[in-house]
């Protein structure tokens, strides 16, 4: 099979992915208990309301016709209406997504900049103090509430300091640089203990290797073999955890944009819940999502085009 | 590494086989591993401090005094106490009881439900396995928060949400571990025999083949706790755990958060024992994967 064979063969794999999660979110209404058009509405539920969400909803009608609707609308774009802010829940998501992607894109930078060295560190000695040290980090760091490290570095940097704003977007793209400083690190933090001991794992593995004997034998200076020979090597299985990982990254902005106060699809979610605005929660569910199955086929395609020994048979 | 097939050369000087495998097996004592010990004594602290709780402290957890709201830690109040005048140090053992009772057992059911369908997809393969590998794929296509928000909310607040929300996202990686190592155990001799003895799968699948790979989902387990208390007290602080007044480390570092600038302990001390936590059950995690696994 062949490069394009693979890209066909991921991308029927995603239809029953995601055709899966249109169903486990079409079915978030039906987990509500009693009647679930008078519990979303809570306090502005009207016979008059009530009635035009189950008409809008198709609520009386069998579960297979009611999923047929939700899936009809979902392929013209439409998510409903949001019950608290007014208006189609699509342009609310759509208005809220950039601050979320600013995030998640400046994490994964931050990640990266903080594991390779941390990486290297460790397993250019292994056992050794920095080894130790280093490898402690994430017995610390997985065990760390997120948005409690986002609560030390908002003490430490924005209110003692003073070098970052406490909270919010920013304005510009320098603004925003300086503004989702603190956030982004907060959220590289709780990626960087998983990335940093895969990274060193497999370091420590391509170290043993013997084109690394031969190169070390022919004199390559050592800051040369590691960038050349082993942290090429090595950092392809860094990709793939940091891939796996992506779900739970896209998953912590929420609460990271919670503390700092970014107007990312996180915080519409949160809002929205303690709005009792079921549409916008329901959207926004479906929007993370399908976010996690897209950035997994990118990898995935990325990982084949990056590494040239993966092969595309099975 | 490439296996040697020429068998190594008897060196008359190394102690007999039985003398080394028993040091080996001494090396390998639970009590000689220093990570593992630490582990033990930081749970071992933590645990008797949640359970001692009433014994420990004699105030209430929930009882205001508004007289004395935001008090500084003094011999009275250890920690001091919030901002409806409730101590700090009271409120610290009692959430973090709640806590890890809720973690405990939340963790029991995605255990037992993901083992049950790992074992299943592994051992029969075919459609069986393709359904339950395509649900994995599902659940794991949502972020894990993202999930667990969506599931308590629209269930209501309360504990009884956070088990179904938690068993709901948590199966699918024992299920993944589980499926894995019953792919590889089931070729061995030993299943072979037993079927070829005429046992049913349930007796192989429950007697002869889980038995063997359970150490794995065990091992998960220890750190799929830390997960759940974080997620447990990342519910709280959003304000969808369990409801106040109740002690929660969660909501505790939530009130705390708008005295950040004054009163910074109300909010650091509930996280710090939170990552003590979290230590502590990592490094016997830790520990324990050494122990358990085979062939160290």
């Amino acid at each position: 099979m062949g490069r394009t064979g693979f890209v066909v063969q991921r991308l029927l794999l995603l239809v029953p992915v995601a055709v899966g999660v249109t169903i486990i979110v079409f079915f978030m209404v039906h987990l509500i208990p009693g009647d679930p058009a008078a519990t979303i509405l809570g306090i502005h539920a009207t016979p008059k309301a009530i009635a035009l969400l189950h008409k809008q909803w198709g609520l009386n009608r069998p579960l297979v016709s009611q999923y047929w609707l939700f899936i009809d609308r979902l392929f013209h774009g439409n998510l409903g209406q949001s019950l608290y802010y007014g208006g189609p829940v699509s342009s609310l998501i759509w208005s809220h997504l950039p601050p979320t992607l600013w995030l998640l894109a400046y994490a994964v930078v931050l990640t990266v900049l903080i594991s390779v060295p941390l990486a290297v560190l460790a397993a250019s000695k292994r056992d050794g103090v920095r080894d130790h040290v280093v490898r402690a980090v994430p017995l610390v760091g997985l065990g760390m509430p997120q948005f409690w490290l986002g609560f030390l570095l908002i003490y430490g940097f924005a209110i003692s300091l003073r070098i970052f704003p406490v909270s919010g977007y920013g304005a510009g793209f320098t603004g925003h640089l300086q503004s989702m400083f603190l956030p982004g690190l907060t959220v590289a933090f709780a990626l960087t203990p998983v990335v940093i001991r895969s990274l060193r794992a497999s370091m420590i593995n391509v170290l043993q290797a013997e084109y690394i004997v031969t190169a070390r034998s022919k004199g390559v200076p050592p800051h040369r073999l590691f960038l050349r020979h082993v942290l090429r090597n090595a950092v392809i299985p860094a990709v793939t955890v940091l891939a796996i990982n992506i779900g739970f990254l896209i998953g912590a902005t929420v609460i990271i944009e919670q503390v700092f106060a970014i107007p990312g699809i996180g915080q519409l979610m949160i809002d929205s819940i303690f709005q009792r605005d079921f549409p916008v929660v329901q959207g926004v569910t479906l929007v993370f999502g399908v976010m996690v199955v897209l950035v997994n086929l990118l990898a995935d395609l990325a990982y084949a085009a990056l590494d040239p020994r993966v092969r595309f048979d099975r | 590494m490439i296996a040697s097939e020429v068998p190594p050369i008897p060196d008359p000087d190394a102690p007999s086989l039985a003398t080394a495998r028993a040091q080996r097996r001494a090396d390998r004592r639970w009590y000689r591993q220093p990570a593992l010990m630490a582990g033990i004594v930081v749970l071992v602290i933590v645990v008797g401090m949640a359970v001692l709780a009433p014994v420990i402290t004699s105030y209430n957890p929930n009882a205001q005094d508004l007289t004395s709201s935001l008090l500084g830690p003094s011999g009275k109040h250890l920690l001091g106490t919030d901002q409806l005048g409730r101590d700090t140090f009271t409120r610290l053992l009692y959430g973090l009881r709640l806590d890890l009772r809720i973690a405990f057992i939340a963790v029991l059911f995605p255990f037992v439900l993901g083992t049950v369908l790992g074992t299943l997809a592994g051992y029969f393969g075919g459609w069986v396995d393709a359904i339950i590998m395509r649900l994995v794929d599902i659940v794991v296509a949502f972020p894990f928060y993202v999930l667990v928000i969506a599931l308590v909310f629209v269930l209501g607040p309360g504990e009884r949400s956070i088990y179904i929300a938690i068993t709901a996202v948590g199966w699918v990686a024992y299920a993944r571990i589980i499926r894995g190592e019953i792919l590889v155990a089931k070729r061995q001799d030993y299943v072979t025999a037993a079927r070829s003895g005429g046992l049913s799968d349930l007796r192989i699948m429950s007697r002869h083949l889980l038995p063997n790979v359970i150490t794995q989902a065990f091992i998960y387990a220890m750190s799929d706790i830390v997960q759940d208390i974080l997620a447990i007290v990342t519910l709280g602080y959003l304000g969808l755990g369990i409801p106040p007044p109740t002690a929660d480390l969660g909501s505790m570092i939530n009130d705390g958060q708008n005295f950040l600038s004054t009163h910074w302990q109300l909010t650091t001390i509930p996280g710090l024992v939170v990552v003590v936590v979290g230590l502590g059950l990592s490094l016997v995690g830790d520990g324990l994967a050494d122990l358990l696994r085979p062939g160290r």
